[in-house]
């Protein structure tokens, strides 16, 4: 069920949701609500504050008519996004929605779960990267991913941890330390860890060793970061510290973030898409930018979401 | 007291069975004095609990305490130097030693873990990692293997090694019947480490652009490393003192041998059952020496393999 291309091109003007363009903010906005009043300002700064002019290198991501199956129980259904380059995209919706499993599907990890089905196309770099003839863990390297637990590989010191994607792609590189050093920082971890590069990994806080987890994804150098719930299991002073690394970040690669934290989504991102199953498969309800999602949704149902009338 | 008046129990036995009893009661009339009724429910099952846990030990601290109180009057320098090719087995225990039985034992647990060890891995690696389309079936068999008595084993090697392909007793035939015996111990336990490694690990390792094999050779086997140090310790002791199958298979010997592919050998089961059918005093006194020698032999073994599975694992 991999590629039903034919289809995928014919619907793909109607059906896609053209976002990534950074619009600046909205102005009208009495449908909001006093909750929701401070989300959206938030979205509104934050998406200011961005550097318009910024260069990013690489192209962004698209996933076209994506339909996913667990066994013969469809769990997304027809979802369709551009994820530009340079910009953070959040996904946020109740559990059990299907997001996880839309962005497993980015960087070809759903086929790892035996039942897993799919249909649809994911764009990297004009391709697909479904295609027969693709090798999946060159398409690994370009797409890293982060887990919603820390998961550093607790046979390795901090370095070996940072420097594992190289070891474990086989990929050779001349000025290792360099490398070492440069994700570290990009990581926002350098400093607190310069001094003790030799220890395991398992001895850093659990934010600190999430910092350190992104750091690891940084080194082989991928055009698109995936994170899935980065901050669900770290307090608020390390997350703070990990939205900070977000933005720092976006200024480089394409970031997709899935949160269960509205407050977060709207901190960090540039877009918001909001998934959401009526007990059937999963589905984009709305996707635009994150001050629009949150201070004018078009839909009463993300309305109801980003308010907390529901979720 | 009353439990010895009217139970058939005596002495020390009825003593222990008084004590336990009279501190269930006491245990539980305190707390529930001082608290309340949970509290009462609550020391009783502590007691019992604690009793449990006793009654296990006591078999084993008995075990250790009677082969270590029989085993060390035959303890001498000697033993370690010379075999028994020269002295008769009621002879007195400071004559002879068992050598050769220490040396034919090492070569068994040597080879035999050589040859299990591999296997059993990548039995384990099977079913957990590759998860191919067999695995339910090798795990299967796997555990029916477990179940096989040592002396089916040994008649195996017996009828393939020997009767079907004409060789003669030696220690590789030994070994040969013991890595039958341990290739289950060693699959089923490194399965369950294998089990046990977060497949978070795997995944990352995944969404790194490696492959399953690299994921596997660099991340989970490193993280399951005294885990899978640990199968093979308790694959070590399944076998170090089975005697039946080395009866069939290394032919039993009173000299040192120190080739293992050729001729007779000993092992220090053997040795044990040797002198004990011999029955005389001095006989049964090296008896009780072998198991003491085995024992320790075997917690040497232990020992190394632990420090070798510790060694830069110090993260945990």
């Amino acid at each position: 069920m991999i590629g039903s291309g034919d289809n995928a091109n014919q619907n793909r003007e109607e059906s896609m949701n053209k976002v990534g363009t950074n619009q600046s903010g909205v102005t009208n906005t009495n449908r909001v609500q006093s909750s929701q009043g401070s989300l959206a300002s938030v979205a509104r700064t934050s998406s200011d504050n961005k550097d318009a002019s910024r260069v990013v290198s690489g192209s962004g991501l698209e996933a076209r008519n994506i339909h996913a199956w667990f066994g013969k129980k469809m769990v997304l259904e027809d979802i369709s996004m551009d994820f530009a380059p340079g910009s953070v995209t959040a996904l946020i919706g109740p559990s059990g929605c299907g997001k996880s499993t839309f962005i497993r599907i980015l960087n070809r990890m759903h086929e790892f779960i035996p039942t897993a089905a799919l249909a649809g196309q994911v764009i990297l770099d004009g391709k697909d990267v479904y295609e027969p003839g693709v090798d999946v863990t060159k398409i690994r390297l370009k797409i890293g991913m982060v887990f919603q637990k820390p998961n550093p590989f607790p046979s390795m010191t901090i370095r070996e941890n940072v420097l594992s994607g190289l070891k474990l792609s086989q990929i050779k590189i001349s000025n290792p330390d360099e490398l070492l050093e440069s994700c570290l920082r990009r990581a926002g971890l350098w400093d607190e860890v310069k001094d003790r590069l030799s220890e395991y990994g398992g001895a850093l806080s659990g934010g600190q060793q999430q910092r350190l987890c992104i750091a690891r994804s940084l080194a082989v150098n991928p055009q698109v970061l995936l994170m899935d719930e980065p901050c669900s299991a770290l307090d608020p002073g390390s997350t703070l510290r990990i939205e900070e690394t977000i933005r720092e970040l976006s200024e480089s690669m394409c970031i997709i973030i899935v949160t269960h934290n509205m407050q977060q989504a709207a901190r960090v991102s540039d877009d918001t898409g909001f998934f959401l199953s009526d007990g059937g498969p999963g589905k984009l309800i709305e996707i635009g930018s994150t001050s629009q999602i949150f201070s004018n949704p078009k839909e009463a149902r993300t309305e109801d979401y980003v308010s907390g009338r529901f979720g | 007291m009353f439990i010895v008046s009217v139970t058939p129990l005596k002495g020390k036995l009825g003593f222990a069975i008084t004590l336990i009893i009279m501190s269930l009661i006491t245990t539980s009339t305190i707390s529930w004095i001082r608290r309340d009724r949970k509290a009462a429910v609550s020391s009783v099952s502590g007691v019992l609990v604690f009793v449990a846990a006793a009654f296990v030990l006591m078999p084993l601290m008995s075990i250790l305490y009677e082969i270590i109180r029989l085993g060390i009057g035959g303890l001498s320098w000697g033993i370690f130097t010379s075999d028994m090719s020269k002295t008769s087995a009621d002879a007195p225990i400071a004559e002879g030693g068992l050598l050769h039985a220490i040396i034919g034992t090492l070569y068994l647990v040597i080879f035999a873990t050589i040859a299990s060890a591999p296997i059993g891995f990548l039995t384990a690696l099977y079913i957990v990692e590759v998860k191919g389309r067999f695995a339910g079936t090798v795990r299967f068999f796997v555990q029916a293997m477990s179940g096989v008595p040592s002396i089916v084993a040994g008649l195996f090697i017996y009828a393939v090694w020997m009767i079907g392909l004409g060789n003669s007793y030696n220690s590789i035939a030994g070994a040969g019947a013991l890595t039958i015996l341990m290739i289950p111990t060693v699959a089923r336990v490194s399965e369950e480490v294998l089990k046990l490694i977060p497949n978070d690990l795997r995944e990352a390792g995944l969404a790194l652009g490696a492959t399953q094999w690299r994921t596997v050779a660099m991340i989970v086997l490193p993280a399951a490393k005294s885990g899978l140090v640990t199968a093979i310790v308790l694959g070590v002791a399944r076998v170090a003192g089975e005697t039946a199958p080395l009866l069939l298979t290394i032919g039993g010997s009173d000299q040192i041998n120190f080739n293992p592919a050729a001729g007779n050998n000993s092992a220090l089961p053997f040795y044990v059952w040797k002198n004990y059918s011999f029955g005389s005093e001095q006989a049964v006194a090296r008896a009780w020496l072998g198991i003491l020698i085995l024992m320790i032999l075997v917690f040497f073994l232990f020992s190394i393999a632990r420090y070798f599975g510790r060694l830069k694992d110090r993260s945990r």
